[in-house]
């Protein structure tokens, strides 16, 4: 088993987070992990991705070949498609609808769906209404890890021990937030 | 012991406290700074009490940890590639001294210039001073080496060079730790010929480094970092650094057999090179950064049995992938999708609500009163306003040379010239800077944009924090001409003000354009919070 995973988004909107929760299961699983991340310049407002990769063999590369990804996970649709020359053939876009909007020429929402749909299989997920669903809208990340879940080749049960643990310092009532807003993206992508 | 999910830089630390450091020196840089961060947040390091606060820059850093090398004690210092540029005086200079406990120098390179201004490679600089380097392929050889890196210090007395590039700082893997060791023991050198560098002594220390060559070459030949790949076939790879990861990927998802050399530890292993070289006639040569190695074996009429970045099967620039190696191995691979043209790019900016907004909208506004804009300006977050909207700077070049080419221009005939430099890079690189200016009354305007914290690295402690005004004044500028302002949309107008009387002063002029940092008062309040 590998797979590699690409997770896109804006620098502060919280990339690092998934990576981080993804890891977790992935090390508990006894799986070979390597997580590339964006730190410096390019974490101020700027587009950023974590190179994620979890296999039952050593990996070598800590970056993913071109081609080669199994999922893009996008936190924001126009970042899902600035890493689309990592997309497999057959490899899926699962993405949040919410535009963050933070420069003067971002291009029209709808050209972006209709881009989206063109690259094969695709999960469009209205993250901020399930997250508020949740409880809180600051889940909007754990939401997204959810629906990318059934893609990451890690059991769902193992994503939600890494949850706990990576939530368990800010209390219970945050876990069980996550953990609600983690089963909800499962939901939407049955 | 537990295996630990840790980035390169944090492996990196780990090592160290667990190879006996007694200090970590360091200045903040990318992709350096979480090697520091993770000793000062090391309860372990806490509880040991080792030394983990932040140097005023490079230079100060690296003469710091070699102090506590001549008190027996081991020590780290960490930076940036053109961090070693500050430093480099005291590290050449600490390869004639040598070291007494052991001294691990890390340098982290940033190849694709991720977040720097060049794309310098290090290992010359370990060439240059004749020291040995060790450049580490993944997270757990990065742990092993560092712990031998300390080993090998003592036991030559020199320095060790690690060399990491930003992929291996700031890439995650699982590392398993080895036992600890314990700190070494208080313990003076009291060899005053090899720490007082006088030429009668300097020349007598040089020739024992140049003794020690061949020995340090010798144990590159059995060293674990060094190591042959078998394999079938006349084409074969030399692989250096992380190079090796991008090779054996292609290798192995290939279900290729060709040989592979790698290396990650200098000067080169002779023995081990030579065989290698003379049994094929095609040989790849991998290498992070410039074409160090490649250059060399090649030769200077080019043997062309070597490729690789000089011949352009690998790009001349830029970091590697593993696409870069496939098709420098000739592999055929699928047409990879193109990114839609609808996407826009989307460049870091400066954060809404900060304080050099405030200050570039203001030095903007002023400037429209004059005939030219010229703005010195530094590294920093800052430095972003020289995109659009603001397009408010003319030059960034390295650490505190805003205020020096402010004072060059203005020796010119410059007039206004205006400087801007955040706290942090002022106190850095920037006070020498001011006293040539004193001492010239040379008519420059600095301005100081003082958001009380190393903001662009994520906000260390700034060492200008509370004393930029008293510098200024102890260095010799006048205090009337040392003002004071706060970069908020309602004091733009007495500010614009202010600007305008100093920028029209023919001499040393200092404004300290002060507020916080948003990020960093954002965390103060979260943390208050709780």
């Amino acid at each position: 088993m590998r797979k590699n995973i690409i997770i896109a988004g804006v620098g502060g909107q919280g990339i690092l987070t998934i990576a981080s929760i993804i890891d977790l299961a992935a090390v508990q699983q006894g799986l070979f992990v390597k997580q590339a991340e964006v730190h410096g310049m390019s974490q101020r407002g700027g587009a950023v991705e974590s190179h994620l990769r979890v296999s039952d063999k050593e990996i070598f590369s800590d970056l993913v070949p071109k081609g080669e990804a199994d999922i893009i996970l996008a936190i924001e649709p126009m970042e899902a498609l600035r890493y689309l020359p990592f997309l497999a053939p057959d490899g899926i876009i699962v993405t949040a609808t919410e535009a963050f909007v933070n420069i003067p020429n971002y291009p029209e929402q709808a050209a972006i769906k209709d881009e989206i749909a063109k690259t094969g299989k695709h999960l469009l997920v209205d993250a901020e209404a399930l997250a508020r669903q949740a409880g809180n809208l600051k889940t909007f990340n754990t939401v997204m890890l959810g629906a990318a879940a059934r893609y990451l080749g890690i059991e769902g049960s193992a994503l939600k021990e890494a949850i706990k643990t990576y939530f368990s310092a800010k209390g219970e009532d945050t876990v069980k937030v996550n953990l609600e807003a983690f089963q909800l993206g499962v939901a939407c992508s049955v | 012991m537990n295996p630990q999910l840790l980035l390169g830089a944090e492996a990196i630390a780990l090592a160290a406290i667990d190879a006996g450091i007694s200090g970590v020196y360091a200045y903040p840089g990318t992709p350096s700074t979480e090697i520091t961060e993770y000793i000062q947040q090391s309860s372990v390091a806490q509880q040991k009490g080792i030394h983990s606060t932040w140097a005023t820059n490079e230079k100060t850093a690296y003469e710091a940890a070699l102090g506590m090398s001549y008190a027996g004690k081991r020590s780290l210092v960490c930076m940036k590639h053109v961090g070693l540029n500050v430093a480099a005086d005291a590290f050449i200079n600490s390869a004639i001294t040598g070291v007494h406990g052991g001294l691990v120098v890390v340098v982290a390179d940033d190849p694709s210039m991720h977040s720097s201004q060049n794309e310098q490679d290090s290992r010359v600089y370990g060439k240059f001073a004749f020291l040995p380097v060790i450049e580490p392929s993944n997270q757990q050889e990065t742990y092993d080496a560092v712990r031998y890196a300390f080993d090998l210090s003592e036991e030559f007395e020199l320095p060790v060079l690690l060399r990491i590039t930003t992929r291996l700082s700031h890439s995650r893997s699982v590392v398993t730790q080895k036992t600890p060791r314990a700190e070494n023991p208080f313990n003076p050198s009291t060899d005053k010929r090899k720490w007082i560098l006088l030429p009668v002594n300097a020349r007598v220390n040089y020739a024992k480094l140049l003794d020690k060559q061949p020995l340090l070459t010798k144990i590159s030949e059995s060293s674990f970092l060094n190591k042959q790949v078998e394999g079938a076939g006349t084409k074969a790879v030399i692989a250096f650094g992380i190079g090796y990861n991008y090779v054996m990927e292609i290798r192995e998802s290939n279900q290729l057999t060709f040989p592979v050399l790698k290396i990650s530890q200098y000067p080169l292993p002779n023995e081990m090179l030579r065989a290698f070289v003379d049994k094929y006639d095609d040989i790849l040569i991998v290498e992070e950064g410039y074409p160090v190695y490649e250059e060399l074996l090649k030769g200077y009429f080019g043997n062309p049995k070597f490729r690789g970045r000089l011949d352009g099967a690998l790009p001349r620039t830029g970091e590697l992938s593993p696409d870069l190696l496939a098709k420098a191995m000739g592999i055929e691979r699928n047409a990879e999708r193109a990114v839609p043209s609808v996407v826009a790019g989307r460049p870091p900016m400066l954060c809404q609500g900060c304080s050099h907004r405030d200050v570039f909208d203001e030095l903007n506004s002023v400037f429209e009163s004059y005939p030219a804009k010229h703005v010195f300006s530094d590294i920093g977050c800052y430095t972003l306003a020289a995109l659009p909207p603001f397009n408010g700077l003319n030059t960034c070049v390295d650490m505190g040379a805003s205020i020096t080419m402010a004072k060059g221009a203005a020796d010119a005939g410059l007039h206004p010239s205006v400087a801007v430099i955040g706290d942090s890079t002022f106190t850095h690189s920037g006070i020498t800077g001011l006293l040539d200016a004193v001492n010239d009354q040379s008519a420059v305007t600095i301005i100081i944009s003082d958001n009380a914290t190393a903001a662009m690295t994520g906000g260390q402690h700034s060492a200008a924090l509370g004393k930029i005004h008293d510098i200024c004044k102890g260095v010799g500028v006048e205090e009337a001409h040392i003002r004071t302002i706060i970069p908020l949309k309602k004091n733009s107008e007495a500010n614009m003000e202010i600007l305008k009387e100093e920028m029209d002063y023919k001499g040393v002029s200092v404004i300290i354009a002060q507020r916080e940092c948003v990020q960093t008062a954002s965390r103060k309040r979260k943390e208050t919070a709780k």
